[in-house]
């Protein structure tokens, strides 16, 4: 490790990267985080005389999905930032460290950069039993606690991190958590996606170098930059939606014309995320483009809420396979038939009321 | 010619605010649950068309909102007639806080609903029990407010929706507060159903004009209820 930490600019440009792509890049980012022009001025500012950003990532219960979105991101300035540009000090898949070199690299940051690194975190963190993820000998949740707690900021990447995504699902064998949920008194960004967009998570990144300070969240602790918005509110496809045009099935005339795919369990009347805007892979696609729902990946609980392929989720009542709507027709068609019982029973019980003898009984009268 | 006499004195129980609620109530939930049921599973009309053509989709939900200003709006007026409207209107008849209510909610379930025994319920606006279940069904009128304002919070930028946006992050996200706003949906439909039964029972019964009373506002009582209501009340004031 070195004394002087070199800037994020100079690491660009001695890469052999011209000015002008890492201007493209403050400007690109700026854009993202939702910036006003003289916003890209203060980016560049920041990353010409802002030393790196000295960061542990850490892995847990998770597929390193969040990684892998990262190191796609669409620009190749991004792309280098997940590599060396935030001083990726400890990174279990990306290091070239191992073992005893690799634990002492997380410690070395902890010990020099005291309330300045930051913390990231892919995966949940079981509570169930400790030892269902342990590192170096370490659980996950000794490991994540030691390192919060002289932290800067905790980034949660992804919805592991975020709300514990299907490591918590019914029943949660492992008990796992997110992070919100086993850290307190540290400022917690929740980078929700499975996987989170890796612009989103470069714009974080940059978001944190820039202004030193957390972005806005909104209550669920998500950037509202990238998550104010729902995918739906944000579709191409919406004027299908409006005009009352629905895929069917996947292999129906509406699905050749681009249909929405509301009826299909698209997800993304309830989700909020910026996929319908950025996009994936370089601003390729996104599902919904791609033709398949939006399964919410990018809210609490989506695996509880499934299944993926229908619009409400089952309730977990009365069966696996049961909506709210086949309960309620259920109760409905009972409520019918417990009500012919009653006007019939009325009839026989009552017939005194019924045929001119009023069964008046003044003792009976209400006292009040 | 078949003909009953007894002594019945009319009473004037349903003031007109009261009506003129009932009514636009009964309209936005026939409006809300239709369009509600169709938002959450909707027909395929137009299909092989493109979307220029069309925009019922987005009318129907339009309509759904319209009405949800106007149920929201409506129930908050009912809210507060319940303090200034008379003794029958009143909040603490809905809320069964005294012994005497929940004597009379048994009473109720003896006589109307298990018909195990046969006396004289003797309340001239809503019985104990109706009460009751009205205060639930006003709990699930808040909720379905909550849950569905608090949807709408996030396509609008206007005061009220968002005065109620806080319930998603309560809930943890949209997807829940959705499913709650359908489920709800359900007790609305059922609501109806057996209230309307009901207003036919008791006035196949009781032929008190139930019925008619939610349109002019005046019940027929058998005198002796009234007077002992009245002497009641007249021994309260000289006190």
């Amino acid at each position: 490790m070195k004394e002087k930490q070199p800037t994020f600019y100079e690491e660009v440009i001695n890469e052999g990267l011209s000015r002008k792509d890492f201007l493209k890049f403050c400007t690109t980012m700026a854009a993202f985080l939702g910036l006003e022009t003289s916003g890209v001025g203060q980016i560049v500012h920041a990353l010409q005389t802002k030393p790196r950003l000295p960061v542990i990532w850490f892995h847990f219960q998770e597929c390193t999905c969040c990684s892998e979105s990262f190191i796609r991101a669409s620009h190749p300035i991004v792309a280098s930032i997940v590599l060396d540009k935030i001083s990726l000090d400890y990174q279990e898949t990306l290091m070239a460290a191992s073992g005893f070199q690799a634990e002492s690299a997380y410690k070395t940051v902890m010990e020099k950069y005291p309330g300045e690194y930051i913390v990231m975190v892919e995966g949940s963190i079981p509570t169930e039993n400790e030892a269902y993820c342990c590192i170096g000998g370490r659980s996950a949740l000794q490991i994540l606690e030691e390192a919060a707690k002289n932290a800067k900021a905790v980034v949660a990447w992804g919805n592991c991190a975020s709300s514990g995504c299907v490591q918590a699902a019914k029943p949660n064998p492992t008990g796992a958590k997110p992070v919100h949920k086993v850290i307190s008194g540290k400022p917690i960004i929740n980078v929700q996606g499975c996987p989170p967009i890796a612009d989103v998570m470069a714009g974080v990144v940059v978001h944190l170098l820039t202004f030193d300070r957390i972005p806005q969240l909104d209550e669920l602790g998500r950037p509202k930059a990238f998550y104010s918005r729902r995918v739906h509110d944000t579709c191409y496809r919406r004027a299908n939606f409006d005009a009352g045009l629905f895929v069917e099935s996947f292999d129906d005339e509406g699905a050749k014309r681009g249909y929405c795919l509301y009826k299909m369990g698209c997800k993304g009347p309830v989700t909020y995320n910026s996929c319908g805007i950025i996009k994936w892979n370089d601003g390729l696609s996104y599902p919904i483009q791609s033709g398949h729902p939006c399964i919410g990946c990018s809210e609490a609980g989506f695996w509880d809420n499934g299944p993926f392929y229908q619009h409400l989720p089952n309730t977990g009542a009365f069966g696996i396979e049961t909506t709210a709507d086949k309960i309620g027709l259920g109760l409905g068609v009972a409520t019918a038939v417990g009500i012919a019982g009653h006007a019939i029973v009325t009839n026989i019980r009552k017939h005194r009321n019924i045929s001119n003898s009023p069964t008046v009984d003044s003792e009976t009268l209400k006292e009040s | 010619m078949r003909s009953r006499s007894i002594p019945l004195r009319e009473v004037y129980v349903w003031e007109f605010p009261v009506r003129l609620y009932h009514w636009i109530n009964a309209l936005c939930i026939t409006s809300l649950c239709i369009t509600g049921y169709i938002i959450g599973d909707p027909p395929a009309l137009m299909k092989g068309t493109e979307a220029y053509f069309n925009y019922w989709f987005g009318t129907v939900r339009f309509v759904h909102f319209v009405s949800a200003f106007l149920f929201f709006f409506n129930f908050v007026f009912r809210t507060y007639w319940g303090f200034v409207g008379n003794e029958f209107s009143r909040w603490y008849n809905y809320i069964p806080l005294k012994p005497s209510q929940w004597k009379e909610i048994i009473d109720v379930i003896k006589v109307d609903v298990l018909q195990v025994t046969h006396k004289r319920i003797g309340s001239i606006g809503h019985n104990a029990l109706a009460s009751f279940v009205y205060f639930i069904t006003f709990l699930i009128f808040v909720f379905q407010c909550l849950t569905g304002f608090g949807m709408y919070s996030a396509m609008s930028n206007a005061f009220l929706p968002n005065l109620f946006a806080w319930i998603v992050p309560v809930l943890g996200g949209d997807i829940l507060v959705r499913q709650i706003h359908h489920i709800l949906m359900w007790g609305f439909i059922l609501f109806t159903i057996v209230h309307v039964y009901l207003v036919f029972y008791h006035d196949y019964i009781e032929r008190r004009g139930v019925t008619s009373s939610m349109i002019g506002g005046w019940k027929f009582i058998e005198e002796d209820i009234v007077d002992s209501l009245d002497e009641n009340t007249n021994d309260k004031t000289k006190k």
